[in-house]
């Protein structure tokens, strides 16, 4: 921080004259060049057709490098201000960038939703709440409402428990990284991958004479003595072996989460807690929890939302049929494959309302913690 | 002496179960995996007709001969056949005799074909192969007749160009979020300015957008910009549908930082961007490092964004490997090796930013 | 500190700056397509007697002839290094031999032709569509999504790009009806597929001395002789990921069309006859009669939701055939195991007539090429696919059956393809597959996924029939 003070030394009046001029020009020029930078390089990467490996090298330098580029000159210029307005414009070199992108690419694409949702299906001609009539009322959307809400209660629940449970345990074990990385693998798993895994677990192919299973858990039931079970067509317990798929691919992000933040919790803490006498339990009832509190938080909302926009794994499974059919599912069908906008809109809308309370508790919380 | 040696015991019996629980875990977690990485060295024919763990070793029937029944037997009802009196239904299923031996009826009633089988191991690694792999990694041999009777053979699409184009979407995709989003969450949580609740508010909301709903408007933008087709346009994209989650979980790390480190800093007359550069990003990279792991992961098996901006032109994994599993997804043994090379480079991400996820990495520099 | 971070920000640009400018000297080519075609001219109607520039290849000169002119242009050599766009949901294989057929073309005229295919084509190219990006010619495999875009206008009208008199000397008047939406002609079918056939393995078959059925007792005899036989004799099978279901909606269809008029069909498939009829009840009761029976379905009614239609036939080509019947269109071969011989290891028979009093009909489906962008170089590809002569390559590749008249029978390679052509050619009453011409919320909706969950039992015919009719759209 030393550099930092030598700069506010008292000048003589030449030198800030030549200071002050040479500041002018600079504020001027250094956007200028940066602006002229970035341009051309986008120009360059927009056209240009050299080597594959050469445009990703420029690329990602130029990507990278851009965006700080951009918050170090803006940074730059504010520092010169008089410090009211620095004070008053500096947070919006922080938050401004951000604010702005998700203006652009989340938050007017939604009010455009919005209107959408009251017009009908080639958006020309309003039709009051219609479509929202529909949200409510139809009976697949019912089920759909009620799908969500199993996903939401047992798939969060199970993959935020398993997530701190392995976060907890492999945080004592010598083999933590082993643990930590076969738990996470089925993360870096495609959803089109996550399918055809799952498809071997519960396929189904009847019976007959000469029919094999090679489907695990038939085959498990039938070694059993049982008798096969076409596991995905049968309402409503489909719903929770395709839940069993969304835990077995967001534990591992429930974990990581969670293990970062327990990593957090000084040792002395739970030194002290155990040279007390506090069994396991007690410390992490007492010290763990308390102070993972907010990341916990932060996980089981995420995570809720995800289930929420979740139809990934519907769609790749059963296509919504047989009573599995999801929220996010009767989006994507009613938008591409119905081609009805009014309606898909209208779905997303609800999605969106279905959040306000996770998020007010979020706020709510917040606040106690005093961070706003 | 006696204390301390039960509390050794106490802890191994401890890690025992610590260990024992997490094994079990995994062992849940690796099962549905591996039954897909077997699948990926067998034959697509194997595939469909038997379960992957046959290619463990078992006992299976193993035939050893065949009788004949002579048409003048009747075999619409009980009959007599190796010195039993039995029916087709019953062979169907398999008759076993007392020496062992199995009988069981080949195909429908009238081919009159028994097949006798004993029950032998099978060893393992029967009818596996490469196959799958070389052909995602080459392109499959596609092979058809032109009009003169020629054959002729093209190599379809392989994965090697896909994997560049999904570093340079995939790199850049991840830090420029994650570097915008930090900056955020530091403004969000330490600095005063006026809307801060109502932005914060809105943030949080946009967690829930489905991204599809942001397509169409963003590539209406595009076309007016000439933007479509370009690195820069699918950055962007992931950039923006990326952000609301990092912001989220950044600015739940970066407020519950000690506020007193900060505080003295301030005092110190340090300017905000100095703390951040120097005290809040090096405090923050567990938080950093995680969620550069999910928006990497995010990216990279992204398919549907790709598609819509980057276009055929830039060709990245997921695409490629839509493209070689066929119109209707049928070859299960091209997808299942496909999935485990689009794979490799995810978990290495995973394992390079996992040393980042240690203790007393924060509290140290805190500390400093 | 500051200065620190002045000088590294400058010498960060600085090396940008020598990038970005190292970028400019290399000779940049091939700018974006958009960009660089020209606006679309002030192309003469297709009907007028503008002469075309100097043909000078037979193709040329056969184009002149039939007046359409940009195609002769395009023969002349006018639009070389010109670029089409195309879309659809081809892929590898079938990608590989769309390019083979049209590289003819392509070598004559100098336009490239770019395909892209992919498996997320349904969104893909609504969003693009939607978000004013869209491919030069875009093949739907169904229809209904077309009909979604002519409605929001968003579809270039073939009557002003192809001379009618051309398309009705080239396609039967079934084939025009159905490329014909909203009074414009939406596109030109490129690829036609016949449903109604049931495919067996022939050596086997012949071998157990079975016989092809003529008539549906015929059918339904042979069903229960090779039960009786102890083995199943249909194979069935309709899962197929997010579209399952498609595979009941074409069984149901061709009962309809074998046990009602052909305007009951009409008025069923427009939504003026409801799904909770006599008739459409009636008609899947002939479909559920042998899917419910468990002895005559490969793995029993509770196999038929969760087998890919794709899998459905294998068991077919097994030793021993686990099953011996299978009814699905003439793409169904691709999925059969490698090796198998047309007309040796397998064949088909037409799936026959219920009624006398219907007849015979066959259904059927197909590829239906629609024009996004008007440019002449695009209105010369479109009216290249409306002959033959642009899928031959393909038809004698082989996994491809032309619906336009001026193909040749001779370019079928296998005897098994050629017979589904004659099928097509010869249809007395020929129907489109039912679904495919219905609302995408019904025919690719509710149809399907109200059929599958009372195929799996998780609802009853009731239930289903009256969401199906619950969910056409309002008229």
């Amino acid at each position: 921080m030393a550099g930092y003070q030598t700069s506010r030394d008292g000048p003589s009046p030449f030198i800030w004259l030549v200071n002050g001029l040479g500041r002018l020009l600079a504020a001027v020029f250094v956007p200028i060049v940066t602006f002229l930078v970035l341009w051309q390089g986008f120009i360059f990467l927009r056209d240009n057709k050299a080597p594959q490996i050469v445009m990703v090298t420029v690329a990602i330098l130029w990507g990278v490098g851009g965006v700080a580029l951009l918050y170090l000159v803006s940074n730059w210029l504010v520092e010169k201000l008089p410090d009211a307005m620095r004070r008053a414009i500096q947070p919006f070199i922080f938050v401004g960038p951000a604010l702005a992108i998700l203006a652009w690419y989340l938050a007017i694409p939604t009010l455009r939703t919005l209107v959408l949702s009251f017009q009908d299906e080639t958006s020309r001609v309003f039709v009051g709440l219609d479509n929202y009539v529909f949200a409510f009322t139809d009976r697949i959307m019912l089920e759909a409402f009620r799908n969500n809400l199993l996903w939401m209660i047992f798939g969060t629940g199970f993959s935020v428990g398993l997530g701190l449970l392995i976060a907890v345990l492999a945080d004592r074990s010598r083999f933590e990284n082993v643990y930590k990385a076969i738990i996470f693998m089925p993360m870096a798993i495609s959803f089109v991958g996550a399918g055809v895994i799952w498809k071997f677990m519960y396929t189904y192919k009847g019976e007959g004479i000469g029919i094999n299973e090679i489907g695990l858990i038939n085959a498990i039931v039938l070694a059993l003595g049982g008798k096969s079970q076409p596991w995905l067509s049968l309402p409503p317990w489909n719903n929770f072996f395709l839940i069993v798929i969304m835990v077995w691919l967001q534990t591992g992000y429930a974990m990581v989460i969670l293990s970062s933040a327990i990593k957090g919790i000084p040792a002395e803490l739970l030194e002290a807690a155990r040279v007390d006498g506090a069994s396991e339990v007690k410390a992490f009832f007492r010290i763990t929890i308390p102070y993972i509190q907010g990341t916990l938080l932060t996980v089981i909302t995420t995570i809720i939302i995800f289930s929420l926009k979740l139809f990934d794994i519907v769609r790749v499974m059963t296509g919504g049929n047989n009573g599995t059919n999801v929220i996010a599912n009767e989006f994507y069908l009613q938008r591409f494959t119905y081609g009805h906008t009014g309606r898909a809109s209208a779905i997303a809308i609800v999605l969106l309302l279905a959040v306000v309370p996770v998020m007010i508790y979020n706020l709510r919380q917040f606040r106690e913690r005093r961070t706003f | 002496m006696a204390t301390q040696g039960s509390l050794k015991r106490q802890q191994r019996l401890g890690s025992l179960f610590v260990n024992g629980v997490l094994i079990l875990i995994c062992i849940l977690w690796l099962v549905p995996a591996l039954g897909v990485f077997i699948t990926s060295f067998r034959q697509s024919e194997d595939i469909f007709g038997s379960g992957w763990w046959t290619v463990l070793p078992h006992k299976e029937d193993v035939e050893t001969g065949e009788i004949m029944v002579a048409e003048s037997i009747d075999v619409t009802g009980p009959f007599e056949i190796e010195g039993i009196t039995t029916t087709f239904e019953e062979l169907r299923t398999g008759v076993t005799l007392e020496d062992g031996r199995k009988l069981t009826w080949y195909g429908n009633r009238r081919t009159r074909r028994i097949i006798i089988s004993e029950k032998e191991w099978v060893g393992f690694g029967a009818n596996l192969t490469l196959d799958n792999y070389k052909n995602v990694l080459t392109g499959q041999e596609i092979r058809f007749k032109d009009a003169s009777g020629q054959e002729i053979m093209r190599k379809g699409n392989d994965l090697s160009s896909a994997f560049l184009n999904s570093l340079a979407v995939a790199v850049p995709a991840t830090i420029i979020p994650i570097l915008i989003a930090a900056f955020c969450a530091y403004g969000f949580a330490w600095l005063s300015f006026p809307g801060r609740k109502f932005f914060f508010t809105v943030v949080v909301a946009l967690l829930v957008v489905p991204l599809q709903i942001a397509l169409v408007p963003i590539l209406q933008d595009y076309t007016k910009l000439n933007l479509n087709g370009t690195f820069l346009a699918i950055w962007l994209a992931h950039t923006g549908f990326g952000l609301p989650l990092a912001i989220y979980l950044l600015f739940n790390y970066i407020s519950g930082l000690p506020r007193e480190t900060l505080e003295a800093a301030f005092i110190d007359g340090a300017s905000n961007f100095t703390i951040f550069t120097k005290l809040i990003l090096p405090l923050s990279v567990p938080a950093l490092a995680s969620f550069a792991i999910f928006q990497f992961l995010w990216v990279w098996n992204d398919y549907l964004v790709a598609l819509v901006f980057l276009g055929d032109k830039n060709r990245v994994v997921t695409s490629a490997l839509a493209a070689i599993v066929g119109e209707k997804g049928q070859d299960w043994h091209l997808l299942t090796a496909g999935a485990f090379v689009s794979m490799i480079l995810p978990l290495t991400v995973f394992f390079a930013l996992q040393r980042f996820f240690v203790r007393g990495l924060m509290a140290g520099s805190v500390k400093g | 500190m500051k200065r620190s971070i002045l000088i590294f920000s400058l010498l960060l640009m600085a090396a940008l700056l020598i990038v970005a400018c190292g970028g400019q000297a290399t000779p940049t080519t091939a700018p974006a397509v958009a960009t660089e075609a020209p606006p679309a001219k002030e192309v003469p109607p297709a009907e007028a007697t503008t002469a075309p520039a100097p043909p000078e290849s037979a193709m040329g000169a056969f184009a002149a002839s039939k007046g359409m002119t940009e195609l002769a242009n395009a023969y002349g050599g006018q639009y070389k290094g010109t670029v089409v766009t195309m879309e659809g949901p081809f892929t590898d294989n079938d990608a590989v031999k769309f390019d083979a057929s049209v590289k003819a073309f392509e070598d004559a005229t100098g336009i490239d032709i770019q395909y892209t295919g992919s498996k997320e084509f349904e969104a893909s190219i609504t969003i693009k569509v939607d978000g004013g990006s869209p491919p030069d010619i875009v093949d739907f495999p169904q229809p209904g999504l077309l009909a979604n875009m002519v409605r929001k206008g968003q579809v270039v009208d073939l009557g002003t790009v192809i001379p009618a008199a051309w398309l009705q000397e080239n396609y039967s008047q079934a084939w025009l009806e159905m490329g014909t939406m909203e009074g414009i002609t939406a596109g030109i079918w490129a690829r036609a597929n016949g449903k109604s056939l049931v495919w067996y393995p022939k050596k086997e078959f012949d071998a157990a001395g079975y016989t092809i059925p003529q008539t549906w007792e015929e059918l339904m005899a042979l069903t229960a002789e090779i039960a009786a036989d102890g083995d199943a004799p249909w194979c069935v099978g309709i899962e197929s990921g997010a579209a399952t279901g498609w595979a009941m909606t074409d069984w149901i269809e061709e009962t309809m069309l074998r046990t009602t008029s052909l305007e009951n069909y009409d008025k069923w498939v427009t939504g003026a006859l409801k799904f909770d009829s006599p008739e459409v009840r009636n008609a899947v009761k002939y479909v559920t009669d042998i899917w419910f029976n468990d002895a005559y379905v490969y793995g029993g009614r509770g196999a038929i939701p969760t087998t890919s239609f794709g899998d459905a036939p294998k068991p077919m080509f097994e030793a021993p055939p686990k099953c011996w019947l299978h009814k699905q269109g003439n793409f169904i071969t691709t999925f059969f195991p490698e090796g198998l011989e047309a007309g040796v290891d397998y064949d088909f028979f037409y799936l026959p007539g219920i009624d006398p009093a219907y007849g015979d009909p066959v259904l059927g489906a197909g590829d239906i090429y629609a024009v996004f962008n008007d440019r002449p170089e695009v209105r010369a590809a479109i009216q290249y696919f409306s002959t033959g002569d642009s899928v031959k390559g393909w038809v004698e590749a082989g996994g491809a059956i032309s619906p336009h008249r001026d193909a040749s029978l001779d370019w079928y390679q296998d005897p098994v393809s050629r017979n589904v052509a004659v099928i097509l050619q010869n249809a007395t009453a020929f129907r489109f597959d039912g679904s495919d011409l219905m609302p995408g919320a019904v025919g690719a909706g509710s149809f399907w996924k109200s059929m599958t969950s009372y195929v799996s039992g998780s609802i009853d015919l009731d239930t289903a029939l009256g969401d199906i009719d619950a969910s056409w759209p309002a008229q």
